[in-house]
């Protein structure tokens, strides 16, 4: 259970040396009880200490590194169950299954190592490939293996019932850090001492959380390097786990649940493993594999991911600028809107249904909305006219008239003023600018 | 490890939606939906009692700018409210969401008559409930929604949308003529709460109340919305009667505003196939706002409105706590 402040005081060196970076061994406890700080930022801290204080400082949830250099994965370590209480930190990662007896498995691999993207300005794609021993031989799955430890382009992960496959494959391959998926009641030894023998993390897998924890103790106490696998039938089912998984290891400490989920999708069609992939992306699976290796597939993924890992507290800001939308020139209009990303896109979306190409110009307001930037002096008549110079909007268009959104109408005389533009004031929200844009710019 | 069970205090308030003959409507069944004390499909902490439901969304006028593969999904009806609610019935839909553009003066400002009509044709063509809304233009949304609250009195129609600025004669027209409405919110959880408090002393029945908090299509403000519904959950749980009404979303409508639900392959190789892109961004824009805590889904794509009910079934099985 958490331990106060008070308490990890007691088992301090109270040398206030300062080496931990705080000015006093008090302050190095208050901090370490609120998770701020690790206890090893303290190179003075008795064996004694580590031993009580070890269980009490650890984060509720591990966090389990796979895959190395820029395949690198880092997860777990979250500390809310809401992302609203403060933030989740590790993204939900993507693994996509390919099998050792697939007879296009190099095509197959191709496709997979393709799925990256771009989009709103952000690289993103999946973040491991999924080996499945399908033949169950041993010699054909460690060298499917060795080909995705060589070739695969994201963190590697082996899934076989087979301890003795496993262990092969971990060995041939160690230097690539795969995840081991994964050790069972029957066959956990012989898995747990591979994975410790690798140095590589290893998946525990029982159908449901009494077992998992039960598992997870014995495991432990050979690698605490776990991830926990959480196989029970249905959707619902799994749900209701790794929700619990999460909020035992959160709300209680719960030690044998601390640890990252991974989760298999259980349908088999296409659309309905992405459907269900989002839902174990929104609640708590760390790990989520599927066997969808399709761009228009992933994407939605990767951009769901994008928004619930998102720092809530931050708001999502796109970069100041002008930007066309549709094949812009020197005769479309401007407008003008701020830099926060949920404006400047709702903005976008009506302007480019308005099928007038057009300029946009994204304000710097530090992502403010358009009346909240107004009203914080972000968005005035001085930092937008500044705004149009800094960007050469002259340069750009052999007009000058530039639209504003009508919350922000009484900025047209002093920004007429101070620009030299001329100003039009569109609607209060966004969703009038086709009807604006039909009004004053239709040829 | 035993499961750690959350128990509540509060809980969703629970709503039906439609009206047969025998409670003074025409509808063939009724939908109820709310009346969870736990947070979505953890129902072996509490009771989940109704699914959410999917409203197919109609237009009264043609959505030529529709992108093609939505248009393409619904073949030859889309110029006929009638003929496109019966087949999104017959598709899978729970019931109709009917939006009536065509009073806005730019869509050709049919009168409050006109669009009265429209929903007639529509409830003769479904037996299921249905929800109608203006075209967005609060002076003339007063009197359309007037008119066609009056016209279907009993009818028990889910009318909105009642926002900020026009929550006084949408209220009055649903409490006269037994109708449920929509309390709309621009993404801000007090703001709606303000409105549902305003609602709440006209006397309208807070069981004849849906909150629509507003949301943003993946990708563009999604974990907004998202947030805001997990929080308005929560806080519903926690007892707060002003935010613990059934919740309803445009998925459809945010979801297709998306440049990647759009955008063809032609233009952008690097992200698949269009077809099949859109439909997976409205599924997802759903299936992630269900884990919030939605219950009305006001969807576009037949195919995405099937995936998504089956997600609703398969999410909705009784769990076992270990």
């Amino acid at each position: 259970m958490a331990l106060t402040g008070l308490q990890i005081f007691k088992l301090m060196p109270k040398t206030n040396c300062k080496d931990c970076g705080h000015p006093t061994c008090l302050a190095f406890s208050m901090a370490l009880a609120s998770a701020k700080i690790a206890l090893d930022a303290c190179p003075h801290v008795s064996a004694e200490a580590k031993e009580s204080l070890g269980s009490a400082s650890a984060p509720p949830v591990t966090k389990v590194t796979f895959g190395v250099g820029d395949k690198a994965r880092e997860t777990g370590d979250e500390t809310v169950l809401f992302r609203h209480d403060k933030q989740f930190f590790h993204p939900t990662c993507l693994a996509v299954t390919i099998d050792d007896n697939d007879p296009n498995f190099n095509a197959r691999l191709e496709t997979i190592n393709d799925l990256m993207f771009e989009r709103v300005g952000e690289k993103v794609s999946i973040d491991a490939i999924a080996l499945i021993d399908k033949s169950g031989e041993k010699d054909s799955f460690v060298e499917h293996a060795k080909i995705i430890a060589d070739k695969g382009k994201f963190a590697p992960i082996y899934i076989s019932n087979n301890a003795e496959a496993l262990a092969e494959a971990a060995a041939a391959t160690k230097a690539a850090k795969p995840l081991l998926y994964g050790a069972t009641a029957d066959n956990w030894e012989a898995v747990a001492k591979a994975a410790k023998e690798a140095d590589c993390p290893l998946v525990v897998t029982a159908a449901n959380i009494n077992d998992l924890g039960a598992l997870t103790e014995k495991v432990g106490a050979v690698t605490k390097n776990l991830i926990i696998g959480a196989t029970a039938a249905g959707i619902s089912q799994r749900l209701a786990d790794l929700t619990q998984i999460r909020r035992q290891a959160i709300r209680k400490k719960v030690r044998p649940l601390g640890y990252p989920s991974i989760i298999s999708v259980v349908g088999t069609e296409p659309r309905v493993q992405v459907a269900e992939a989002s839902i174990y992306i929104a609640k708590y699976g760390s790990i989520v594999v599927t066997d969808v290796a399709d761009k228009a597939s992933l994407l939605p993924l990767c951009a769901l991911r994008q928004n619930l890992f998102s720092n809530p507290q931050v708001p999502a800001q796109v970069e100041p600028g002008v930007f066309a939308v549709g094949e812009a020139d020197a005769n479309s209009p401007v407008y003008c809107t701020t830099n926060f990303s949920l404006t400047y896109y709702t903005v976008e979306g009506e302007v480019s249904s308005s099928k007038i190409p057009s300029w946009i110009i994204a304000t710097p307001t530090d992502g403010t909305s358009v009346l909240t930037a107004w009203a914080a002096g972000k968005f005035t008549a001085d930092k937008i006219a500044e705004f149009i110079a800094e960007i050469k909007l002259e340069d750009k268009v052999n007009h000058k008239v530039v639209v504003i959104p009508g919350h922000v109408a009484v900025l047209k005389a002093p920004l007429e003023e101070k620009s030299g533009w001329k100003v039009l004031i569109a609607s209060n929200e966004a969703s009038g600018i086709p009807a604006f844009a039909k009004e004053h710019f239709a040829k | 490890m035993p499961y750690l069970t959350e128990k509540s205090s509060g809980s969703i308030s629970t709503v039906v939606l439609g009206a047969t003959k025998e409670n003074g409507g025409t509808r063939g069944y009724t939908l109820t939906i709310g009346g969870q004390n736990s947070l979505p499909f953890q129902n072996y902490e509490g009771v989940d009692p109704h699914r959410a439901v999917i409203a197919a969304e109609i237009l009264d006028i043609e959505p030529v700018s529709w992108p093609d593969e939505l248009k393409k999904a619904w073949g030859g009806v889309l110029g006929d409210p009638a003929a496109w609610a019966k087949k999104a019935v017959e598709g899978g839909a729970d019931m109709v969401y009917i939006k009536l553009l065509s009073a806005d003066p730019d869509n050709g400002g049919r009168s409050a008559n006109d669009c009265a009509e429209t929903v007639r044709a529509v409830l003769e063509a479904v037996p299921c409930p249905v929800a109608v809304q203006g075209c967005g233009v609060d002076e003339i949304d007063k009197g359309v929604i007037s008119k066609v609250a009056e016209a279907f009195a009993g009818e028990n129609l889910l009318l909105g949308l009642a926002g900020q600025e026009n929550y006084a004669t949408v209220t009055a027209a649903c409490m006269v003529h037994k109708h449920t409405l929509i309390s709309s919110s621009p993404l801000d959880i007090n703001i709606c709460k303000q409105i549902n408090i305003l609602i709440s002393e006209m006397n309208m029945p807070m069981n004849r109340v849906v909150i629509d908090p507003s949301i943003g299509g993946l990708g563009y403000g999604l974990e907004y919305s998202y947030s805001v519904m997990e929080r308005g959950r929560i806080g519903s749980l926690q007892g707060d009667k002003m935010l613990a009404m059934p919740v309803i979303g445009f998925i459809g409508s945010e979801a297709w505003k998306a440049k990647e639900a759009q955008a063809h392959e032609s233009d952008f190789p690097k992200w698949g196939s269009e077809a099949e892109r859109g439909v997976l961004w409205e599924t997802i824009t759903a299936t992630s706002l269900l884990q919030a805590g939605i219950d009305i889904l006001v969807m576009r794509h037949p195919d995405a409105i099937n995936i998504v009910k089956a997600q609703i079934e398969a999410l909705s099985q009784p769990v076992t706590a270990a």
